[in-house]
């Protein structure tokens, strides 16, 4: 063309008229969706530890294994995507979230067999996750012990 | 040759003609602004199969039928076929095209790929290689999002500029037998890089290339925006709709009150959710089919550019950081002017 704007100018341009979710908005949505989840976890400690006798340690562990099994039931039926696309990280960011990253690759590539497909395939949304986590629990790790030997904490 | 003309076009003296068109979509394409004007609706995205990519060749297979059957024709009577998908090794035209038995040329051009199927099979007819030739392309929601994105039921939230992959497939016989509709010339794009990295913002990746083959096609055939009744474009969403005004009207264009958008055209953005709109093979296949033919056949407008726009990448490319390039290919069809009896 005759005239053709630089790779900078567009980007630019694209930037200015490329509409945007609101950010504000989008935290307002996470914070609820977040908390509820969070609210639905304390519930459920409670109730176990309240009515059915379980101690505060275990009644943790189920908590976690609930809600694992409760994102996994909803990513089934294919509503744990509505939930996220209301509450952005809201819905990613908690552990309801990472059973969806695992559960949903489960279910689209089981069709590409029980090896190849759901067993290459399972954590290639969570496989960073779980790497870097495992990396950084280790980094911390390191911090924390050379911290304490040299009696820079407890 | 009178035929080649200015840099990228080419202008036919014998135009070839289009004999036949089919569309074929799914539930959501169905409960779309067009529905009723589609061939066939299948309410089942999986077709009947239990994999996507067969479901997808099963939506390629079926539009290349109908529009067979539409020509008045059978399958033994076409002679080449120009096919593509967005799939890795063309995989839906590959499985989907087997059972036809004809000699096939498979093509990958992104979501342009019908307009290169049309512009491949016009030259071919137009030089006398072929009496009769089927141009088909299709995309599914399933498929792309399986090798593009993420799997289905992932919780995300996908960017207000991205687009919907539309499920099904358009048809073509593109023919030397008379016909209302004729193919009165291409402009082929060339890969244009504006250096965009964002794969969920297609439509300003892709609004280059259709600016560029736009602007070629004026220049090569000497004629303006006002010489058009209507421009139409692939995919390029709102976003990429607007970009697409502003750099041909720095260009000295004004395409503003002819342009349209064959992704705006599939889905009520706000209701069906599918934010920018449209994308995919498909999208432009079955527009061109279900409404711009139409309207050419109904006498409502005469001449008009269509310009599939395709995004030229890959999940590797993507992530080995490069851009994502884009490509357009204009098809300039024209109303046949005797009177027809439909």
């Amino acid at each position: 063309m005759k005239k053709e704007p630089s790779k900078q100018e567009y980007n630019q341009m694209v930037e200015e008229m490329t509409p945007k979710h609101s950010c504000i908005k989008n935290c307002g949505k996470a914070f609820l969706v977040g908390g509820l989840f969070c609210v639905l976890g304390e519930a459920m400690k409670q109730l176990m530890m309240n009515y059915w006798d379980i101690s505060k340690k275990d009644a943790l562990l189920f908590v976690t294994i609930e809600l694992v099994l409760l994102s996994v039931i909803l990513t089934g039926f294919n509503l744990y995507g509505k939930i996220t696309k209301f509450g952005g990280a809201g819905g990613l960011v908690p552990i309801t979230g990472f059973a969806n990253s695992v559960a949903s690759p489960a279910i689209e590539y089981q069709k590409e067999g029980q090896v190849f497909g759901i067993g290459v395939k399972i954590f290639t949304i969570a496989g960073p996750v779980i790497l870097y986590g495992i990396i950084s629990a280790f980094i911390a790790g390191v911090i924390y012990l050379t911290a304490v030997q040299w009696g820079w904490i407890g | 040759m009178k035929t080649i003309k200015g840099k990228q076009s080419v202008e036919f003296d014998h135009p070839p003609y289009i004999a036949g068109w089919a569309s074929v979509v799914a539930d959501k394409e169905g409960k779309g602004p067009l529905g009723n004007r589609f061939d066939q609706v299948i309410e089942d995205p999986l077709f009947g199969e239990d994999t996507w990519e067969k479901a997808e060749g099963r939506f390629m297979k079926q539009a290349a039928m109908l529009a067979i059957q539409k020509a008045g024709l059978s399958t033994s009577d076409i002679r080449y076929v120009f096919a593509g998908d967005l799939l890795e090794q063309n995989t839906a035209t590959s499985y989907g095209l087997k059972d036809l038995d004809l000699p096939l040329f498979g093509l990958f051009g992104a979501c342009s790929t019908v307009g290169e199927a049309l512009s491949l099979a016009s030259m071919t007819v137009a030089g006398g290689f072929a009496d009769q030739v089927l141009a088909t392309a299709s995309s599914h929601i399933g498929t792309a999002e399986k090798q593009f994105r993420f799997p289905l039921e992932y919780g995300n939230q996908r960017p207000l500029s991205a687009t919907w992959t539309v499920t099904g497939a358009g048809g073509f016989i593109v023919s030397k037998q008379k016909s209302p509709i004729k193919v009165r010339g291409i402009t082929t794009g060339k890969i244009v890089d504006y250096g965009m990295k964002d794969p969920m913002n297609m439509g300003a990746c892709m609004a280059p290339a259709a600016a560029q083959v736009i602007y070629q096609h004026f220049q090569d055939y000497s004629t303006s925006p006002k010489d058009y009744d209507a421009i139409y474009t692939g995919d390029l969403g709102e976003v990429g709709k607007q970009i697409l005004i502003r750099l041909l009207d720095e260009n000295g264009y004004d395409i503003s009150k002819v342009h349209g958008d064959c992704g705006l055209e599939v889905y009520e953005n706000e209701k069906q959710d599918t934010h920018s709109g449209g994308s995919g093979c498909a999208c432009s296949a079955v527009v061109l089919s279900a409404m711009l033919i139409r309207k050419l056949l109904n006498g409502e407008w005469n001449r008009i550019l269509f310009v599939p726009t395709g995004a030229l990448m890959s999940k590797t490319s993507f992530n080995e950081g490069e851009s994502v390039t884009g490509i357009a290919h204009a098809i300039l069809l024209e109303r046949e002017e005797e009177s027809w009896n439909m």
